[in-house]
């Protein structure tokens, strides 16, 4: 069931304080820290076995481990607040509910990897989360810890809080740097890795939000209590932002490992109106989607989200019931993709727009059946083709999509109208 | 199939391209000039400003008109086709003046699920206006904004920087009339 690591504070009403997260133990932690080598940080953080949580599943302490040790440049730390994917909203509440922890995970962060700025990347939309862990970092600096010379430990760290402007591509973590240089976000080509060249040409350690606020608490007990939670492979507990049609939405703290079923059919309260759980996304609109007995079967780690043919992504799961028309779906999920294309690279341009234009057809009754067939091929051109994977994004829930549920859409084929919802969407004509 | 869509035209169908002009030329006052400074130190290049101090100008001068990115360009010693490049790809840095509440209504996946069309519907009817448009008094613009992580509010909007929701088609028509009584 739950697991409260990350969200412990969550329940205190002023969790967002300064005074609270001192009451409550806070920044003790990095002074633990600092009596540490920081290689040591750096290795305890590997045994602990934490993944990068913004979706891709990285190994964190590999991560800090790829930054040159010798260098004459500085090093810079980029958190990844710039939350985007559909369906995600876990990051949002850490920034709202427990800033403080954020900072300190920065602060340890910053030692280990000899760290002299972060960059906090907020997207801009964010109003509330924003304005928390701005006055935060004023809070953290008058303290004094931030700024020079932190707890006369001769090492300083500057946190600067810097907001996007609305771009989803700017999650994408050279998108990010690009766009944290002051340029259009386009992500640029790997190697070399951020952790060589990255923001301003310099070593770069990018983290999530949750991988740097699950650090704190990994350091204070261990890498062993850490891997107490989860599985051999996926440790930990992870943030589950649940929505769609299920009676209970929200932000669900769960040790990696725990049966979906549980999570959708008794945290979240199953289905709305006792309905049927007829497809399921479990990890952010980008990843293949499951039917509702495969979401049923799966177990919530890396390692079972991959073997059931999706992604656990960044945990941003969308439940769909048995009303649910999954050929609408897949047109408002496309839209999104062809919106937010950055452009650079053709079959991501091109692809995202055509198979959302496909699909818009389909939907409104006038596809035939080899739109079917050249959906396919299209997505099969958009993988592995292009500089950053919002391309395969699009491409991947398209493709499975089709397959698991191709009957319905060829029945949209077939009447000549959706069959489910009976008749097309009008605000997808309006956004033709 | 429908025609190609030209890649200029953004999913409202608006025009992406051009930016309007305020026809005076514009200047930060001494707070936000004391705010620029400490801005640039905050950054080893004077490019990595050009974000911050973009908002800190649609803050002051309401909207990015060229002399606002003139302006930018100016400040930072960049080429005004650079901040121009920048006003224009992010979705968040406003082209036309903007009514002074903006709701921003989500179409993403999580929001329609649970009912977004109806409510665009609903705004589009009680405000009298498409997405993209702003009402004749200048009080309210309607547009359509992709996933704004808030999924558990859904069906959710954004009015200027305070999220919004879950709404109803009844809740959303006295959202409307609240904002109207808040007025200019």
């Amino acid at each position: 069931m739950e697991v409260k690591l990350l969200t412990q504070r969550y329940d205190n009403p002023e969790s967002w304080t300064l005074a609270a997260y001192e009451k409550a133990g806070g920044y003790q932690v990095f002074k633990k820290a600092f009596a540490m080598d920081p290689e040591q940080i750096i290795n305890v953080v590997k045994e602990s076995g934490l993944r990068g949580r913004g979706g891709a599943g990285f190994p964190t302490g590999m991560k800090w481990g790829f930054v040159p040790k010798e260098t004459d440049k500085p090093k810079y730390l980029c958190v990844n607040a710039d939350e985007s994917e559909p369906g995600t909203f876990k990051d949002r509440d850490l920034l709202t509910k427990d800033p403080h922890a954020l900072i300190e995970g920065i602060i340890i962060t910053g030692w280990a990897v000899g760290i002299s700025h972060a960059y906090i990347y907020i997207r801009g939309e964010f109003g509330v989360p924003y304005y928390r862990i701005r006055d935060a970092v004023k809070e953290a600096y008058e303290k004094g810890y931030l700024g020079r010379d932190i707890n006369g430990k001769g090492y300083s760290l500057d946190v600067t809080v810097h907001r996007g402007a609305g771009a989803y591509i700017c999650g994408e973590e050279t998108g990010l740097i690009e766009s944290l240089e002051g340029k259009k976000g386009q992500p640029r080509l790997k190697p070399p890795f951020p952790a060589v060249v990255g923001v301003f040409g310099c070593p770069t350690v990018v983290n999530n939000v949750e991988t740097i606020q699950a650090v704190p608490w990994i350091l204070e007990h261990g890498a062993e209590a850490y891997r107490k939670y989860g599985t051999e492979k996926s440790p930990g507990t992870k943030l589950f932002s649940v929505s769609g049609h299920v009676n209970r939405p929200g932000n669900y703290e769960i040790e990696l490992g725990l049966p979906c079923k549980t999570l959708v059919h008794d945290l979240c309260g199953g289905i709305r109106d006792g309905k049927r759980q007829k497809a399921n996304i479990v990890g952010g609109s980008s990843v293949p989607v499951l039917t509702g007995e495969e979401a049923d079967a799966v177990h919530l780690d890396y390692e079972s989200c991959v073997e059931a043919g999706t992604m656990l992504g960044s945990g941003g799961m969308i439940v769909m019931d048995e009303d649910t028309c999954m050929v609408w779906a897949l047109a408002v999920i496309l839209k999104f993709y062809a919106h937010e294309s950055c452009g650079q690279c053709s079959p991501c341009r091109e692809g995202t727009a055509w198979i959302r234009n496909l699909v818009f057809r389909l939907e409104s009754g006038h596809g035939t059946s080899a739109d079917l067939d050249k959906l396919l091929s299209i997505c099969d051109n958009m993988m592995g083709t292009t500089i950053c994977v919002l391309s395969d994004a699009a491409a991947m829930p398209t493709e499975s999509f089709i397959r698991k549920f191709r009957t319905e859409f060829e029945a949209h084929v077939g009447a000549g109208r959706c069959p489910i919802r009976g008749k097309s969407s009008h605000f997808l004509e309006s956004v033709h | 199939m429908q025609p190609y869509q030209n890649p200029n035209l953004d999913i409202a169908g608006r025009d992406a391209c051009p930016v309007e002009s305020m026809g005076h030329a514009v200047r930060f006052s001494d707070e936000n000039q004391k705010r620029f400074a400490e801005l640039l130190t905050r950054y080893p290049t004077k490019q990595a400003a050009v974000l911050p101090t973009l908002w800190m100008a649609q803050e002051e001068f309401g909207w990015c008109s060229t002399e606002v990115i003139e302006y930018v360009a100016e400040l930072l010693d960049l080429p005004p086709s650079h901040v121009y490049g920048v006003v224009s790809f992010y979705t968040m840095y406003y082209r036309r003046p903007m009514g002074k509440y903006h709701i921003q209504l989500c179409t993403n996946i999580s929001c329609m699920l649970m009912g977004g069309e109806t409510i665009l519907e609903c705004l589009r009817e009680k405000l009298g206006i498409g997405l993209g448009e702003t009402t004749p008094d200048g009080l309210i613009s309607l547009d359509e904004v992709e996933c704004l992580a808030a999924c558990d509010i859904a069906p959710m909007c954004q009015m200027n920087d305070e999220y919004h929701g879950p709404f109803t088609p009844e809740s959303v028509g006295q959202f409307v009339d609240q904002l109207r009584a808040r007025g200019k």
